[in-house]
C-alpha cells in the first residue's frame, strides 16, 4: 500500500463515544506495541500524546457516532485518511450505545439530565462502519487484541483482513468448556463470530455477542429455534425454565447487535 | 497587551474523555477560567431501564475502560444489596485483589503517561521509546501488572468476564497465585525507581483546603468497601450517600455540580490518603516520605504523587491478600453463592481510582432494572476543580501565555478526570465549533 513512499506511515487514534477500552487495551500489549510502532510514526492519539496532525495515512476509530459534530468529524477523517479502520464494537457494530435507540430521544435526555436535557446534540448512535466506508474491523468490547495484530500486520503490508467467521462455539469447543446451555444459561455464541478465544465462557460468563453476528446470521430463525419447535431440545429446556419470550431473547441480542435503523442518513437529519 | 491573555484548549489531551479547558485575563486580571466537559452523553442510567440485573451489571463495567473492575463492582453490590445477597470472603478477598490491579493500572497510566509529558517537556511519552526505552518499558511492566493481576482474578481487566452476582464464575489456580505473589514482590524494584523519579520532579506549591470524601473501613486501606466518610469529621452509610451528597444544576451552566452537605469536595487518591493515611503500608509511607507527601495535604497537584503511594500500598497488601488466599485454600463450592431475584433497591458504593463512585439500582420482582443512578468520581470533582482553577490562575498570571496555559492543564490533569465515566457530567455546549 505504501511502498513507493520511503516515510513511514502516519497512523492517529480518534475516539467517538465510547469507554476508550479499545485504546487502553492497545496500550497494553507493551513491548509487541513498541515493535508495532517502530514500524509507524504515531501524529495523533489525544489519550496519550499533546499535539495532532491532519496529515495521516492510516486512521484508528474507536466509538460510535452520536452527535451530529461527529458525523462532520469522522466524515472528515475519512477524507484524509487512506486507510480507515473502526477499533471495537462501539465503531464497528453500536454495541451498547446503539441501546439508546429504543428510547424516544426526550425521554432520554429528561431521564438523565433533566431540565438541562434539551439543550443536548444527540442523534441516534450507529458505529463508525455505518457512517462512513471502512477498510478494516477489529470486533470486540474491547477489541480483540490479536485480531488489532493482524490487522495492523495486514494494513502494514497491503492484504486485506478476512475475519474469522465461525460461531464462538468452534473456540469454546476448543477450550473444551461445557456448554453454557448445559449450565442452563442463554449463551449467543451459536451465532456470534469468534475470534475472541471465547473468554467470557471460559471464564464462567455466557455470551453476549460483543463480536457481532456470524455473515448472514439469521436472527429470527435463531429466535425461533430457541423459542420453538425445531429448537435443540437443550437450548428450548433453557429458554423454558427461565420463561424468556421471543422479545426478550431478541433483547438479549441487541445488548451488542441492536439492528440500525435502515433509513440511515434520514436518522441522521432528523435524529433530534 | 501584556496583561491580556486567552487560553481557549479544545479537547485537552492525555486525560480520559473529552473536555475544553478556558481562560480570559484582562489587564493582568483574571476574569473566567474554567474546564468543560464536552463528552458524548451515553445515558446509561436511561437504557440500563428494563434490562434483567446480569446485563445490568456487564452493561454498566463498559462506563469506563480504566476503571471497569469499579463500575462492575459497584454495580454487582448494588445488586446484591436489592436482592439481599450476602457474599462470602474468599468472594471478598477477590473481589479486593481485583480493586488493587485496577489501581496500580489506571495510577500508572495517569503517573507515566499522561502527567509525566509535563514535568519532562515533551508531548507524550512516545519521543522516550528511543530516548530512555527503559523508563518507558518499566512504565508498561507496571501497568500490565496492575492489568495482570485484575484479569488474574476477574478474566481480563477491560471488561471483567468472571464477576456474577454473588460470587465468581471462574476461580484462579493457586499456582496463577503464586506466580503472581513473586511478580508482585519483583515490581517492588521497578516502583521504587518509580518513587525516585516522581521524587525529583517538581510539583507546584499551590495549596487550597477544602473537603476530602472517601469510604472508610474500621480494619484496611478502604477501595472495596466501607462507610463514606469526609474530612470536616462526618460518616454516613454509603447507602444514604444522597442525604450528603447532592448534583444540582448551577445556572447559567448546565453541568451537574456535586456538592457534599452544600460544599465542593475533592474525592480520589488525595482524599483517601488525607482520610485513611494511618492504614496505608510501611513501605507506601516511606514512599510518602520520599515524595514529600505529609497529611493533611491541601495540594491538589499532590494528587499525583498519592497516587503513587497508593500503588506501593496496593502492591503490598496484594501480596498480603494473596497469602491470604492461599492459606485458606480457594474453594469452589464458595465460588457462587446463592442468589434470589427479587424487588429491591440497592446501592454499591466503591473507591475506583479517581475517587468515590456509587451505583443505585431498583429492581423489579423479576430483577429487572426499574431506575438507576450513578455518581462518578469525575464529575464530584468538577466544582473542587474549578474552584482550584479560579484560586490557582491569578498566582500565575504573570507568566507567558503559554506557560500560562501550561500550568492550567497540569492543573486538570493532576485531577486525571475521567470523562468517559461522566454518564451525566456533559454541560451541553462546547465553546468550539466541531
Amino acid at each position: 500500500m505504501m511502498g513507493k513512499s520511503r516515510r513511514k506511515p502516519r497512523v492517529a487514534f480518534f475516539d467517538f463515544a465510547c469507554c476508550e477500552g479499545c485504546q487502553l487495551t492497545v496500550l497494553s500489549l507493551e513491548e509487541r506495541l513498541l515493535d508495532l510502532l517502530e514500524h509507524v510514526e504515531v501524529v495523533a492519539w489525544r489519550e496519550v500524546m499533546t499535539g495532532e496532525s491532519d496529515d495521516y495515512d492510516i486512521a484508528f476509530c474507536e466509538g460510535s457516532i452520536t452527535q451530529r459534530r461527529d458525523v462532520e468529524r469522522v466524515r472528515r477523517i475519512r477524507e484524509r485518511a487512506k486507510v480507515l479502520v473502526s477499533l471495537g464494537a462501539c465503531a464497528s457494530i453500536g454495541c451498547h450505545n446503539a441501546l439508546k435507540n429504543r428510547w424516544p430521544m426526550k425521554d432520554l435526555l429528561e431521564t438523565v439530565y433533566g431540565e438541562a436535557g434539551a439543550a443536548f446534540d444527540t442523534i441516534p448512535a450507529r458505529p463508525v462502519a455505518a457512517v462512513v466506508p471502512v477498510d478494516y474491523q477489529v470486533q470486540g468490547c474491547p477489541a480483540s487484541l490479536p485480531e488489532f495484530v493482524q490487522v495492523f500486520k495486514h494494513i502494514l503490508t497491503g492484504q486485506p483482513y478476512r475475519p474469522p467467521n465461525q460461531p464462538v462455539c468452534v473456540e469454546c469447543k476448543l477450550k473444551d468448556n461445557l456448554c453454557v446451555y448445559e449450565r442452563g444459561l442463554v449463551c449467543l455464541g451459536p451465532v456470534t463470530r469468534c475470534g475472541c478465544d471465547a473468554v467470557c465462557t471460559t471464564y464462567g460468563d455466557v455470551c453476549h455477542g460483543c463480536r457481532g453476528l456470524v455473515d448472514e446470521a439469521n436472527l429470527e430463525a435463531a429466535v425461533k429455534g430457541l423459542t420453538r419447535q425445531g429448537a435443540h431440545s437443550l437450548m428450548a429446556a433453557v429458554v423454558e425454565k427461565h420463561g424468556f419470550a421471543p422479545e426478550e431473547i431478541l433483547a438479549k441480542f441487541s445488548v451488542y447487535n441492536e439492528p440500525l435503523d435502515e433509513a440511515g442518513e434520514e436518522a441522521v437529519s432528523h435524529g433530534g | 497587551m501584556a496583561g491580556d491573555k486567552s487560553v481557549r484548549v479544545h479537547h485537552l489531551t492525555r486525560v480520559e474523555g473529552h473536555g475544553d479547558l478556558t481562560a480570559e485575563v484582562r489587564d493582568g486580571r483574571l476574569e473566567d477560567v474554567r474546564f468543560t466537559v464536552v463528552e458524548a452523553p451515553r445515558f446509561f442510567e436511561a437504557i440500563l431501564r428494563g434490562r434483567p440485573y446480569d446485563e445490568v451489571t456487564h452493561i454498566a463495567s463498559r462506563i469506563c475502560g480504566i476503571c471497569a473492575v469499579s463500575h462492575k463492582c459497584a454495580a454487582l453490590k448494588a445488586v446484591e444489596a436489592a436482592f439481599g445477597t450476602e457474599i462470602g470472603e474468599q468472594t471478598l478477598l477477590l473481589r479486593r485483589l481485583a480493586f488493587h490491579g485496577e489501581i496500580v493500572s489506571s495510577h500508572i497510566l495517569h503517573l507515566y503517561f499522561l502527567a509525566a509529558p509535563d514535568f519532562l517537556g515533551l508531548p507524550s511519552v512516545l519521543p522516550l521509546i528511543e530516548k530512555d526505552r527503559d523508563l518507558v518499558l518499566r512504565a508498561m511492566r507496571l501497568k500490565k501488572l496492575g492489568y495482570d493481576l485484575a484479569a488474574l482474578v476477574a478474566g481480563r481487566h477491560t471488561h471483567p468476564v468472571a464477576m456474577t452476582v454473588g460470587g465468581f464464575g471462574f476461580l484462579q489456580s493457586p499456582e496463577d497465585l503464586s506466580a503472581m505473589r513473586e511478580r508482585l514482590a519483583a515490581s517492588l524494584e521497578d516502583l521504587e525507581a518509580t518513587v525516585q523519579l516522581f521524587g525529583t520532579l517538581k510539583f507546584p506549591d499551590f495549596h487550597r483546603e477544602t473537603v476530602y470524601v472517601s469510604l472508610r473501613h474500621p480494619l484496611h486501606y478502604a477501595f472495596y468497601d466501607g462507610e463514606v466518610v469526609s474530612s470536616l469529621g462526618d460518616a454516613i452509610p454509603a447507602d444514604r450517600y444522597a442525604e450528603a451528597i447532592e448534583e444540582a444544576t448551577v445556572p447559567p451552566s448546565t453541568a451537574k455540580y456535586a456538592s457534599w452537605r452544600g460544599r465542593p469536595y475533592m474525592v480520589g487518591a488525595l482524599a483517601r490518603v488525607n482520610n485513611n493515611h494511618e492504614q496505608l503500608g510501611p513501605r507506601a509511607r516511606e514512599a510518602a516520605g520520599e515524595l514529600g507527601l505529609s497529611v493533611p495535604c491541601f495540594n491538589p497537584f499532590m494528587i499525583t504523587a498519592a497516587q503513587l503511594v497508593e500503588c506501593v500500598h496496593c502492591v503490598e497488601e496484594s501480596i498480603e491478600l494473596i497469602e491470604r488466599l492461599l492459606d485458606r485454600t480457594l474453594r469452589d463450592h464458595e465460588r457462587q453463592g446463592d442468589v434470589r431475584v427479587g424487588s429491591g433497591r440497592g446501592v454499591g458504593a466503591v473507591e475506583a481510582p479517581r475517587g468515590i463512585l456509587f451505583h443505585e439500582y431498583e429492581l423489579d420482582h423479576k430483577g429487572r432494572c426499574r431506575t438507576a443512578n450513578h455518581v462518578i468520581p469525575t464529575a464530584q470533582n468538577l466544582a473542587n476543580l474549578d474552584a482550584d482553577l479560579r484560586a490557582y490562575a491569578p498566582g500565575i498570571v504573570e507568566e507567558s501565555e503559554e506557560s500560562f496555559r501550561q500550568g492550567l492543564e497540569m492543573l486538570v490533569r493532576a485531577y486525571d478526570p475521567c470523562i468517559s465515566c461522566s454518564t451525566h457530567v456533559a454541560r451541553a455546549k462546547s465553546p468550539y465549533p466541531d
